[in-house]
């Protein structure tokens, strides 16, 4: 199939469409409208379902009720919009019903800005509703793998009967790159068995994330982190770079492990032999591959556009058998190659300070180049 | 001694068969039991049992899924008539009610139920108003009378610090997309049969692809006011009705002229 030529945003609407989600629900925020704006247009000329909701609160809702019919449902936003969502996340979780969400980072916290940042990591990979859920988080790097990631999101959503979601940032969602799009899949005609559809020829179902007897609800609870520990040993997506011979290795994910493969590259033709690791999945995260690179490599260096929290999976995983680095741009200001790779070449250099934790190495840098 | 007549039966009161045969949990006193039984009652006489799909809420009939033989869901605390919009759009051809307290609907859920009725969605919203929370002990809720004492206005509402009641329904029926928006009490059997009345035209209209409706039930809450049952049954009328006036507020001309 040829490639078009497609924002982000609009990459990833148009790849939902085609793997077939019936009903959208959104309420608009920057950086991520562009993505409900295009779902306004083709989803009501495709007879499918779209509503604008008065308020990111309202539109998880309605996709909590579009999910308990057994249909391909998602929304969309950006930071602030999704920490209103968080209620709906825990509920629809509580449910265990296949959802997908789009998350369109951007730089915060608070109100923040309309620029791209990851600072949403810890909300989304560690939690962010409230009680013992897991959700499954992909972080495309490109146009083209929001595409592939969303329409993965939703055979995850389904096969575990999780939430998925794809973290993006205002880069990503509002660049235009080239990108194959999926064919066109056609609706679902069958819906699962526990769909709440209507009672008709069959005993009435009942879908509720409410378990008043402690012990039901553990049971609930160990149910769902068993099926968790398979989604661990089954779905871990991961893209290495010159690892052979790492003895550095860089590990970033989304759009600053993309900005990171650049300075690799320059590392590369200066002769440092540097790696990277790009997290695809975030959650689970790829805890054995950082691991066996903590083994071969003398220096890990974490990228992040946030304060470091992809960061301290990163120093669980090395376990103490690589020195762990961090470097970081927060509030909305974007990272860039000659930073990495200047952030690489100081490391290749050697005589670096073991003393206390690599963010507060990184912080006390940052404030001596003032 | 012993009848010397034929015996003749004549059954005047069955179990709707929308309605599961268990004990509810609702206390003595309370007209949830009344509000649910007249839900049931219209389901069953439209013949709507396989095509209905609940959306419990949250407070006292968070447990109103285990009471009626319909497919369910339980929306959390607010959200039902987004919940509601959800099934709805993806199932138009179902008919989706919503089960919501004055908690519920009045303050968490304010912007939810504007917006639904706004929106035109074409649900049914049944409105209980027992002028508290009752399932967390009886909290000064929006609906809370002025003067009214509440576990958290001990000294009676003072509508100086503590804000006025909201008429929910009043206000929804100024909205463009609500088509048939009504006040009605559980208080006496007139009253009820009036609710029942009201319940069968929110049904009705939806049906008819009409549109938003709400049917508002005064409600009382025996445990939390303090009161035997009938002396709750007599602080509704004497209290609530002046404050709450029952009555139409928004009809659709289409319905305007249906009779039960």
């Amino acid at each position: 199939m040829a490639k078009e030529l497609m924002k982000g945003n609009e990459a990833v609407a148009e790849a939902a469409i085609r793997a077939g989600v019936t009903a959208y629900f959104g309420y608009p925020i920057t950086p991520q409208t562009e993505l409900l704006e295009y779902m306004s247009r083709r989803m009501p000329e495709l007879g499918r379902v779209f509503v604008q909701a008065e308020s990111e609160l309202a539109a998880i809702n309605m996709v909590y009720g579009a999910a308990c019919t057994g249909r391909r449902v998602m929304s969309s936003s950006s930071s602030p919009g999704v920490s209103l969502m968080m209620e709906g996340v825990s509920y629809i979780a509580g449910t265990e019903l296949p959802v997908v969400l789009v998350d369109v980072m951007r730089g915060g916290p608070g109100l923040g800005n309309i620029a791209p940042g990851q600072g949403d990591y810890n909300q989304i990979v560690h939690g962010g509703g409230h009680g013992e859920y897991r959700a499954i988080v992909l972080a495309p790097g490109s146009v083209q793998e929001s595409v592939d990631l969303t329409v993965l999101a939703f055979d995850l959503a389904e096969k575990y009967r999780s939430i998925v979601v794809v973290l993006s940032d205002g880069s990503i969602g509002q660049m235009m790159e080239p990108c194959e799009l999926p064919p066109m899949q056609p609706l679902k005609t069958k819906f699962p068995d526990w769909a709440v559809t209507g009672s008709e020829g069959r005993d009435r179902r009942f879908l509720s994330s409410i378990n008043l007897d402690p012990a039901a609800q553990e049971r609930m609870n160990f149910r769902v982190m068993r099926r968790w520990q398979e989604i661990e040993a089954n779905e871990v997506r991961y893209k290495e770079y010159y690892m052979e011979d790492a003895r550095f290795v860089v590990i970033g994910f989304g759009s600053t492990g993309r900005v990171a493969l650049s300075a690799v590259r320059a590392a590369r033709a200066e002769g440092i032999p540097v790696g990277l690791i790009r997290p695809v999945t975030l959650n689970p995260f790829p805890t054995k591959a950082i691991a066996q690179a903590a083994q071969q490599a003398e220096v890990m260096l974490v990228v992040e556009m946030n304060n470091g929290q992809m960061l301290e999976d990163v120093m669980l995983a090395a376990d103490g058998n690589a020195m762990v680095e961090f470097y970081g741009r927060m509030g909305g200001v974007f990272m860039l190659p000659e930073e990495v790779l200047s952030e690489i070449c100081r490391i290749a250099a050697g005589g670096l300070s073991t003393e206390g934790h690599p963010r507060d190495r990184w912080l006390n840098r940052s404030a001596q180049k003032k | 001694m012993e009848m010397n007549s034929q015996v003749i039966e004549e059954q005047v009161y069955n179990r709707p068969d929308s309605f599961v045969d268990v004990s509810t949990h609702y206390c003595p006193g309370c007209t949830h039991g009344t509000a649910h039984r007249l839900i049931a009652e219209v389901i069953d006489e439209m013949g709507l049992k396989g095509k209905t799909i609940g959306v419990a809420s949250v407070g006292c009939s968070v447990f109103a899924y285990n009471y009626f033989d319909v497919d369910f869901v339980q929306a959390p605390h607010g959200r039902a008539p987004a919940m509601a919009t959800g099934v709805k759009r993806v199932l138009p051809e179902r008919v989706v009610f919503t089960y919501q307290g004055d908690g519920d609907l009045a303050s968490i859920g304010t912007a939810e139920i504007v917006h639904a009725a706004a929106r035109g969605e074409n649900i049914s919203v049944f409105f209980l108003n027992n002028t508290n929370y009752g399932m967390t002990g009886g909290q000064m809720a929006p609906t809370t009378l002025p003067g009214q004492k509440t576990t958290s206005s001990p000294r009676g509402r003072d509508v100086e610090t503590q804000g006025y009641p909201v008429k929910a329904s009043e206000m929804i029926s100024t909205l463009d997309g609500a088509s048939y928006v009504v006040r009605r009490s559980l208080h006496d059997p007139k009253s009820i049969r009036l609710a029942k009345k009201a319940i069968r035209t929110a049904f009705e209209v939806q049906i008819r692809g009409l549109g938003f409706s709400l049917v508002e039930l005064l409600s009382t809450c025996s445990t939390n006011w303090g009161m035997t049952p009938v002396e709750s049954m007599h602080w509704l009328e004497n209290n609530m009705v002046p404050y709450f006036p029952l009555g139409d507020f928004k009809v659709h001309p289409a319905i305007a002229g249906l009779r039960f």
